[in-house]
């Protein structure tokens, strides 16, 4: 059933979606490998939840190619669906149902017999660690234990691809380090993940290939390394000065390292050596309340390419 | 009658005719109910049974005979094949609206089913078919009143049942179609306000005879067609006219029940 490895699960060719006379995405190429796990980096409005539910067949794209499994989105939207688990950006739980029943009534979506959605039901809670909540109902449960059952509930049918539309956001640091080492297992397993996301960590964490959207466009493709080395020097100097003093203080420094980035609340000069950089700047008198030097991100590259913050 | 001569299969639209899982939404409300969902069943019993006492006691004594189209027959077999054709359309149109708003826009259920195998004709069909349900339930045990109280006229009483079940699909199709466009709540204000004048000006408490000139707009309400047909069958005093009556029924079924489907697909499938 699976097409052989080199052709890719995903293939969009000039994909776009038009709502109304607004392009959210607008003509974008992307190919996904099985058991790649792949991610859309992007700041607000930067289109990737409307490409997240164009392969996820919700939304038919206005114009371009997709094809899922080897198959044409538009037009095998069943079958592509139930090879698929989708945890979407805002959970959609069933609020009338228990969690454990929640999983059962999904896999029933499946066509998969009662027997086997329960016997798979108590598997995947205990996977995300929730089998003391089987019989809770969804509203009493904390916004990571929703997310959770979320990620649970996507995996009833045995997904060969599970798409996750910004699985971590809201959770607690330690939270989001637990469903991070239950994708890892997945992808382990060999499932393809296909994630967007705000967090750079996550980023470098889980994904093997990222691209970088801004206003519906791709603009930058590879590897969290390959970017990193590809659009930052390898090291940044963040320098702090009293609120609201920025602007003048970025004059004192200017010309310090490759690029500088003064953002509202620290100036940022990328640098091949930081500690160099900061001699510099003390050399030219400038006082920083604080300093900090750090190795680039993933966070540095999306501020060069898009020239905004990720996180706002 | 013409209506379902013409009505081949191929008006109903492909979301429809592909439809290959509704049940599962039947099989949710299943899961739902288990757990006390089943209450509003009760209640659904005990309101006809109320409403068929004072008509027995009350109305029947006073009003004495009245005359359909003709027969002769008394008030209380007169007027319960109507309130059981309205008992079929309340029970499909409160789950049709209120409950189906609340799954649609708060819970977000079918955009989580929609990212399954199901279709928006499955989640159309199965909901419709859910909310038939509830008025199938208030009107059997309608009927089953009547029965015990003695106001059934015939033998062809028990197809009251399968007309009951036609009149709360096709309400059920048209109140999830009206649904689709509803905003917020406040929105439901409108539902009393067509269903009230539907309710009392249907030939529900008297005949068609006595609107006059005005017969020709109680024959636009869905509910006097429902009314028309359970009462012919109650007297079992049967017509070709009672067919006619189905088919305007069904019409509004099917043509309920493909802009619900289409209405899906804009709303949660953009
Ligand atoms: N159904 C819709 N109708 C009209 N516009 C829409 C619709 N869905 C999305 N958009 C618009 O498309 C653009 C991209 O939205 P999208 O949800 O894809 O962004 P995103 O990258 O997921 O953002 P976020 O990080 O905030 O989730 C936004 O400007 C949004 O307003
Ligand atoms: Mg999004």
């Amino acid at each position: 059933m699976n097409p052989p490895a080199s052709t890719p699960l995903i293939e969009a060719r000039q994909l776009v979606k038009r709502f109304g006379d607004f392009t959210a995405v607008g003509g974008i190429n992307i190919e996904v490998r099985p058991g790649e796990s792949f991610g859309f980096l992007g700041p607000n409005g930067a289109g990737k939840s409307s490409t997240m539910r164009m392969i996820g067949c919700v939304s038919p794209p206005t114009s371009g190619d997709l094809n899922i499994f080897g198959l044409d989105a538009t037009r095998h939207g069943k079958q592509i669906r139930g090879r698929m688990g989708v945890v979407p950006q805002l959970d959609q739980l069933d609020e009338q149902l228990t969690v454990q029943d929640n999983l059962i009534v999904y896999g029933r979506y499946f066509d998969i017999p009662r027997a086997e959605c329960k016997r798979r039901a108590q598997e995947l809670l205990e996977f995300v660690q929730l089998t003391d909540r089987a019989d809770s109902k969804i509203e009493p449960l904390s916004g990571g234990m929703k997310r959770r059952v979320s990620i649970a509930r996507s995996l009833i049918n045995e997904p060969d691809l599970l798409l996750l539309d910004e699985p971590t956001t809201g959770l607690d640091p330690q939270a989001r380090h637990v469903l991070w080492d239950r994708l890892y297992r997945l992808k382990q397993q060999g499932v393809t993940l296909v994630l967007t996301t705000h967090y750079m960590d996550e980023a470098e964490q889980l994904c093997d290939r990222l691209v970088v959207m801004d206003g519906g466009r791709i603009v930058a493709e590879g590897s969290p390394n390959e970017l990193i080395r590809e659009h930052s020097p390898r090291e940044v100097l963040e320098l702090r000065y009293p609120a609201g003093t920025n602007e003048e203080h970025a004059f004192e420094v200017e010309g310090i390292g490759h690029r500088q980035e003064a953002l509202p609340d620290r100036i940022l000069i990328y640098a091949d050596d930081g500690e160099v950089a900061l001699k510099e700047v003390h050399a030219r008198g400038s006082i920083p309340e604080s300093v900090l030097v750090r190795r680039s991100s993933l966070e540095d590259v999306f501020l060069k390419l898009t020239g905004r913050s990720l996180v706002d | 009658m013409s209506l379902i001569d013409v009505a081949p299969l191929r008006i109903v639209p492909p979301q429809i005719r592909h439809a290959r899982r509704p049940q599962r939404m039947l099989e949710r409300q299943w899961m739902v109910n288990r757990a006390g969902g089943w209450i509003i069943f009760v209640t659904g019993f005990f309101e006809p049974l109320f409403y068929l006492l004072s008509i027995r006691v009350g109305f029947g004594a006073l009003v004495g005979d009245v005359d359909d189209g003709g027969t002769l027959i008394p008030y209380a077999e007169f007027v319960a094949p109507a309130l059981m054709a309205a008992s079929a359309m309340n029970g499909a149109v409160y789950e049709s609206t209120m409950n189906i708003f609340f799954k649609m826009k708060h819970e977000k259920l079918y955009d989580a089913v929609l990212a399954t195998p199901m279709t928006s004709g499955d989640v159309a069909l199965g909901e419709i078919l859910n909310a038939t349900l509830r008025g199938a339930v208030y009107s059997a045990a309608f009927l089953v009143t009547m029965g015990a109280l003695d106001m059934t006229g015939s033998w062809w009483s028990i197809l009251m049942l399968p007309v009951a079940v036609l009149i709360a699909f096709s309400f059920s199709a048209i109140g999830m179609a009206a649904t689709t466009f509803m905003r917020s709540w406040a929105d439901f204000e409108y539902v009393p306000a067509v269903m009230l004048p539907m309710f009392l000006f249907s030939a529900t408490f008297y005949p068609l005879s006595s609107y006059g000139d005005w017969a020709w707009i109680v024959q636009l309400s869905p509910l006097y067609h429902g009314v028309a047909t359970m009462r012919g069958l109650n007297t079992g005093d049967l017509s070709w006219a009672m067919l006619a009556h189905v088919g305007v029924l069904a019409a509004l079924a099917v043509g309920g029940l493909t802009f619900t489907a289409r209405r899906i697909e804009r709303l949660l499938l953009p």
